[in-house]
């Protein structure tokens, strides 16, 4: 009966200091993680000097609507007439006819400023990050159109699927409180 | 004309540079004269607010506590489900199931190993606070809080039991997810609980199709197995089981004592209930001591033969990481083997690095997966051996008992003891009262 007793005596011991282990094991963690260096929490963003305008990016989000819009950086736009991200490369009128434009959904908006110069929009609600306009303005414009992340709509998964599908690991976590990388202009 | 001549020398310009996405200035920036035409700024809208997420955790924080009370003190299955919806709505439906905890378990180790990783504190605490509970209170996680187990209770209307070397076989598999989980997450190659999370694109309403087929067949399958994802699957869960057994407060099946009647036996659609087992059968003591013997002198060959085994996968297992896909593309495509170009080559050498710089970074990788194939190898052998031994231990057990380890806490099996329907006065005074 003694026996019996300092067993079960013996196996509470170890029980309770596995138990205390345990739980000092987890404070280990949460310690490790509050004392390295806070930084922000981080968000994903496209790098657009990394980005080749595949079309991945408005396929593979887990969003319907993909969270990669084309953003416009007017400051660096030609405004030009003949606009390579809005027209098709082969377009003879250049106006805002469907036959004529680049962007499948129309989500460009061209308006007129002064001879010569036009200026494009992007409709975010129409665009589907498909890329088209990013490519035909880099081949042949400024390169003033390129994709981001737009984060009001990004859900910011632990593992973004169109990170994993990009072919340049052009995705990349950046700290939420600078969550864009646009393009610096190079004339300023 | 001006701007036509502007045109053309573009298109001359960008036909020598065709290819380069990241464009250049070739145009100058237009000097408005008629017009004082402002030139704006793109929008930048913010990430989603912070103070979410901390209500995230203070509702997972409030959710573990009343999952506990409920289930270990109320003893309310009725109750326990309500909570289970809940989760299931809030952590599912509305939060979309990320953060989650099972996933917050690459991240932390992630972080163990990039130096430039800082977890999310929200992260932390998803993985932690379970983690805790479960020490305290058993794994009333499993029960009310997990969206993913929340998904599968809810279809299990047909419960058939999973013969004991069944369970038991499948279990091992969620000890190498985790095991794969951390290779993957601790090289940071990629986030695989989160990327085959079944049910992620039913709560989304969207996702791939080959996720959304698996997250049907594991529902399809739920009806008539319990929780299969929770019990075969779950690297967290395998946590979650090891803490469990040792937890402070934990399920009995009655509220305090045990009179043998067998009610409670079937009730369990986890296969979860041990019966009461009192004596060792004489004649088998003897072979029993001897497998036993056996089985410990195996322990080190099979945590040997595992490390083996895991390290000479990393050829295949480095595969999973893009720095040492793309070197073997490059590879491949310099020795003329194959002549399709892909497009990460193609940006790779437009970057104008060097192939041997690659080739180093990808060798330096499979290393790391060389020495975590022996690391985790030899911990999947490790669970196959001491799974052996549990099963050649004998255990003394006088009542109906839950199994610390796989019970889920979910408090199927209170209704069906006799002495809970004493407790909550049901029977006592008769049938009047109900």
């Amino acid at each position: 009966m003694t026996q019996n007793d300092k067993a079960i005596n013996r196996r509470n011991f170890l029980r309770d200091g596995l138990w205390g282990g345990c739980l000092a094991a987890l404070g280990i963690v949460a310690g490790a993680s509050a004392r390295k260096k806070r930084k922000n929490d981080l968000v994903w963003q496209i790098d657009p000097y990394k980005c080749i305008a595949c079309d991945r990016c408005a396929t593979f989000c887990v969003l319907e609507d993909s969270a990669v819009k084309c953003v416009q950086l007017y400051a660096i736009c030609g405004y030009c007439d003949f606009c390579p991200g809005y027209f098709e490369l082969g377009a003879t009128v250049l106006d805002t006819g469907a036959e004529n434009e680049l962007c499948p959904t129309g989500a460009i908006k061209r308006t007129f400023i002064e001879e010569p110069y036009y200026e494009y929009d992007i409709d975010e609600a129409l665009c589907i990050g498909c890329a088209k306009c990013v490519k035909g303005c880099a081949a042949f414009g400024n390169g003033s159109l390129f994709l981001q992340v737009r984060h009001d709509r990004c859900l910011n998964c632990n593992e973004c699927s169109i990170a994993v599908a990009c072919p340049t690991g052009a995705f990349k976590r950046v700290p939420a409180d600078k969550p864009y990388l646009l393009k610096e202009a190079e004339h300023a | 004309m001006r701007f036509f001549s502007n045109i053309l020398l573009g298109m001359a310009v960008s036909l020598i540079l065709c290819g380069d996405t990241s464009g250049i200035e070739r145009f100058p920036p237009p000097d408005f004269v008629e017009t004082d035409h402002f030139i704006p700024s793109p929008t930048t809208p913010e990430p989603r607010q912070d103070v979410y997420e901390y209500i995230d955790a203070a509702v997972l924080l409030v959710a573990l506590g009343l999952a506990s009370y409920l289930v270990l003190k109320k003893r309310s299955r009725r109750a326990i489900f309500a909570l289970t919806l809940f989760s299931l709505l809030y952590f599912g439906f509305w939060r979309k199931g990320c953060v989650c905890s099972i996933g917050a378990t690459q991240n932390i180790v992630f972080s163990i190993f990039d130096p430039d990783y800082a977890v999310p504190v929200v992260v932390v605490v998803f993985f932690l606070l379970p983690l805790v509970f479960t020490l305290f209170f058993g794994r009333a996680f499993c029960a009310a809080v997990c969206p993913l187990g929340a998904i599968q209770d809810m279809v299990l209307a047909r419960p058939v039991r999973v013969p004991g070397w069944a369970e038991s076989a499948l279990r091992l598999l969620a000890y190498v997810y985790l095991a794969l989980a951390i290779l993957f997450a601790a090289t940071g190659s990629a986030f695989v609980i989160c990327r085959y999370d079944p049910f992620i694109s039913i709560f989304r309403l969207s996702g791939s199709l080959n996720i959304l087929i698996l997250g049907g067949c594991l529902l399809l399958i739920g009806v008539f197995v319990g929780r299969p994802y929770c019990r075969f699957l779950c690297p967290y869960g395998v946590i979650l089981r090891q803490l469990s057994r040792l937890s402070k407060w934990r399920v009995t099946i009655t509220p305090d004592e045990c009179i043998q009647c067998s009610l409670c036996e079937d009730s369990c659609p986890f296969g979860a209930i041990r019966r009461p087992a009192v004596q060792w059968p004489q004649q088998e003591y003897h072979i029993a001591k001897t497998r036993l013997t056996f089985l410990l002198l195996l322990l080190p060959v099979l945590v040997f033969f595992g490390g083996w085994a895991g390290s000479s996968l990393k050829g295949v297992t480095s595969q999973a990481h893009e720095t040492v896909r793309l070197a073997k593309q490059i590879y491949l495509e310099d020795a003329g083997q194959i002549e399709e170009v892909m497009d990460a080559s193609t940006a790779f050498r437009a970057t104008g690095q060097q192939t041997k710089e690659l080739y180093e970074q990808a060798a330096d990788i499979r290393a790391r997966f060389e020495v975590g194939g022996w690391i985790l190898g030899g911990f999947i052998g490790l669970v196959i051996g001491l799974k052996l031994i549990g099963l050649s231990v004998w255990r003394q057990r006088t009542d109906y008992e839950a199994d610390q380890a796989s019970c889920l806490a979910c408090g199927r099996c209170y209704k069906y003891c006799p002495r809970e329907h004493v407790r909550l006065k049901k029977t006592k005074d008769g049938p009047g009262k109900w």
